[in-house]
């Protein structure tokens, strides 16, 4: 079988697309020069798994708006656990299907001049600023075909921006909802802090397509300027129907910060890569992920960090548990560039197998140019402890208990790292969902 | 009738293959405290595992039973819950899972769905123990027996059972690296629990740990079987006189069965 390359879709539908929203004409440029790019890039190759075979051309392309509400409680159960309903969020962004249904940033971030928007608005009333960051320092649009193709075809996303010196407590949120099976996301999400400010981002994928095949291709971008500090959480729970493509890169100046805690949780084939270039001096990122994998799926995740500046920090930390059929690959990537002296380069991926059937591998890698610097890494595949389980036993715990505790002490490193307590709950049923 | 009853019969224990445990008969009541003394390698850390079920020993042959139930046809977890508890040699990690979480899943495994305890009586509860165990509160918040030192371990093994109240409690070699204040408090601990509703069976090789409980009845093994039993006053003449004159009696000559029974 050869790899499909026809696409379903053209130039004039891209243009027709970008008219109908009146898009800056940078943006329509891009969208256009991309998709000619699009036919002469390769896909991108994960390492250790092969995507050849996968679904990323079947899919719905017309934009579908979404109904918007005007209070979270008309959303349908399964959504409702995302917030805590005693402390709804004050500042909230939900995107239904291809549209916003729901938007609240509190008076006292506007009065900031916070940015807390849908893309196509952001586009629309800050176009310099847009145009400043879109896959300009973090994703490029010929990165590879899928990032390409992300660019002509992009329907979705937020655009989030903290100006200078503001500093924001209360966390932001987004939830991306997938209401329509076939639907296509190719979601774009900048989130900019500026010199001296800071936030907390956490954002949620999610979608209920059991049968129905469609494509996730994802590119959000994450910049800190100058001792900014951005924390970001995210759980990404897309059905077994998706493919899904995501690409979230970090840019961090000096003496800033990004801590990223995301809950890979899709149930489809998914390749993701999260990258952090620390390109001031002093600049520092913990790079946490957890993800389970079940039924057939073959997911293959990248989490890397690339030290540029002087006394730079980065510390990798992965945790997966296999069950049933699925394989996984975990790559970590620690890399230390020529002139990144006092750089500290540390990573840790875990993997641990609940069937013979399933396959994981955890890849550590860490590049040096470097002398004058400090790396390690630690990186295991292994299944539960049957002593471990004993002891627990012993107690009277059931052995699927005892299990449960064992997955949940695995997993626990990471999970209790995401920003918000509502995210960590929903992260929690999610995982005890995949796991049992 | 008080308390419940663990009768071993005629016991045959082999670990890869190979045979620790020839044989063994003994019988614990509510209410009775037995010690197993005897050297190294004689097979009283199988007899403990063997009894819990740990998934590398095999039972040959005989029978164990708690109130005339078969034990050996349980899993783990049912024995525990039918009332056994093995307070074990070498506890096992389990990272990201605190204590009091732990703690609270097992009480709560024992009591049954629909009969859990609550929050604010668990907490009350485990307070009081942790009190009485002169253990640091924020254990309860560390991962289990993560990091803990050896002496944490063996006080965590005491607090979870005066927390899960058993029928019949196995302390396997409960004293061992223990420096003498905390043997006190390990031993205030189990003395805590005796009651007509409670046997227990301290497996030994030490004397000094049966200076602060006074078990009722004194059993020496030997070659994977009970030589010799008798009252306390067995394990004074242990003490003074070791174990060659029991060796000399039975014409014993290599007590052991194998390295590392």
């Amino acid at each position: 079988m050869t790899v499909e390359t026809k696409l379903p879709y053209n130039k004039e539908y891209i243009e027709q697309f970008s008219t109908d929203r009146n898009e800056p004409a940078w943006m329509k440029t891009l969208r256009l020069e991309a998709l000619e790019q699009a036919e002469q890039l390769e896909m991108p190759k994960p390492d250790k798994t092969k995507i050849t075979r996968w679904n990323f051309s079947k899919f719905k392309q017309e934009f579908t708006k979404g109904e918007a509400i005007s209070s979270i409680k008309e959303l349908p159960e399964v959504l409702q656990d995302y917030f805590d309903q005693e402390n709804v969020p004050e500042n909230l962004l939900i995107q239904r299907n291809h549209s916003i249904a729901y938007a609240t940033l509190s008076s006292d971030l506007k009065e900031k001049g916070v940015i807390f928007t849908d893309i196509f608005t952001a586009l629309e009333k800050h176009s310099d600023l847009v145009e400043k960051y879109f896959m300009k320092d973090a994703v490029n649009v010929d990165q590879n075909r899928l990032t390409a193709l992300h660019a002509a075809l992009m329907n979705g996303g937020a655009f989030i921006y903290v100006p200078k010196n503001v500093e924001i407590e209360e966390p932001l949120q987004v939830v991306f909802w997938q209401e329509d099976p076939e639907l296509s996301l190719f979601n774009h999400v900048i989130v900019v802090a500026d010199e001296n400010s800071k936030l907390t981002y956490v954002e949620n994928y999610i979608s209920s397509n059991e049968e129905q095949e469609t494509v996730a291709n994802i590119v959000e971008e994450v910049i800190a300027m100058d001792n900014a500090k951005i924390s970001y959480g995210a759980v990404d729970n897309f059905a077994a129907g998706t493919t899904t493509y995501i690409n979230r890169r970090g840019v961090a100046y000096n003496n800033a910060t990004i801590d990223w805690a995301l809950g890979q949780m899709n149930d489809g084939n998914t390749v993701s890569e999260n990258i952090t270039y620390l390109m001031g001096n002093g600049a520092t990122s913990n790079a946490n992920a957890v993800s389970v994998g079940r039924g057939k799926q073959i997911q293959n995740f990248t989490a890397s960090i690339v030290q540029h500046g002087k006394a730079t920090d980065g510390f990798i930390l992965q945790r997966g548990v296999m069950k049933e059929s699925a394989t996984t690959i975990f790559n970590a990537i620690g890399k230390i560039e020529h002139g990144g002296t006092k750089a500290n380069a540390v990573q840790e991926s875990r993997v641990l197998m609940l069937s013979p059937k399933a396959r994981g591998d955890a890849n550590p890698i860490l590049l040096i140019e470097e002398d004058d610097v400090t790396a390690g890494h630690a990186a295991s595949v292994g299944r539960v402890d049957p002593i471990q389980m004993y002891y627990l036993m012993s107690r009277g715990l059931t052995k699927d208990e005892a299990e449960r505790l064992v997955i949940h002490g695995f997993l626990a490193p990471v999970v209790n790292e995401l920003p918000i307590e509502s995210v960590k709950k929903q992260l929690k049923q999610v995982i005890e969902r995949k796991v049992y | 009738m008080a308390g419940s009853v663990l009768e071993i019969k005629d016991l045959h224990v082999e670990i890869e293959g190979k045979e620790i445990l020839k044989g063994v008969d003994l019988t614990i009541k509510g209410g009775e405290f037995h010690a197993i003394m005897g050297p190294n390698g004689t097979g009283k850390s199988t007899l403990a595992s063997a009894i819990m079920g740990h998934p590398s020993y095999e039972v040959t042959k005989g029978s164990i039973t708690l109130d005339g139930e078969d034990v050996l046809e349980m899993e783990v977890d049912e024995r525990a819950r039918a009332g056994l508890f093995l307070a074990m040699q070498y506890p096992s990690e389990i990272s990201g899972v605190t204590t009091s979480d732990f703690l609270r899943s097992a009480i709560n495994a024992r009591r049954g769905e629909g009969n859990e305890v609550s929050l604010m009586k668990f907490i009350k509860g485990l307070d009081k123990d942790l009190d009485y165990l002169e253990i640091d509160k924020n254990m309860a918040t560390r991962y289990l027996n993560e990091g803990f030192s050896g002496g944490e371990k063996k006080r965590n093994e005491i607090l979870q059972l005066m927390q899960l109240n058993p029928e019949i409690a196995i302390l396997d070699e409960i004293d061992s690296g223990l420096d003498i204040d905390a043997l006190k408090i390990v031993s205030k601990g189990i003395n805590k629990m005796r009651g007509e509703n409670f046997g227990c069976l301290i497996i030994t090789h030490y004397q000094r740990l049966l200076n602060y409980i006074t078990p009722d009845y004194v059993h020496v093994m030997m070659q994977g079987r009970v030589v010799k039993s008798g009252g306390p006053e067995l394990a004074k003449r242990l003490e003074d006189e070791g174990y060659e004159w029991i060796k000399e009696e039975l014409g014993i000559e290599d007590e052991t069965v194998g390295q590392n029974a």
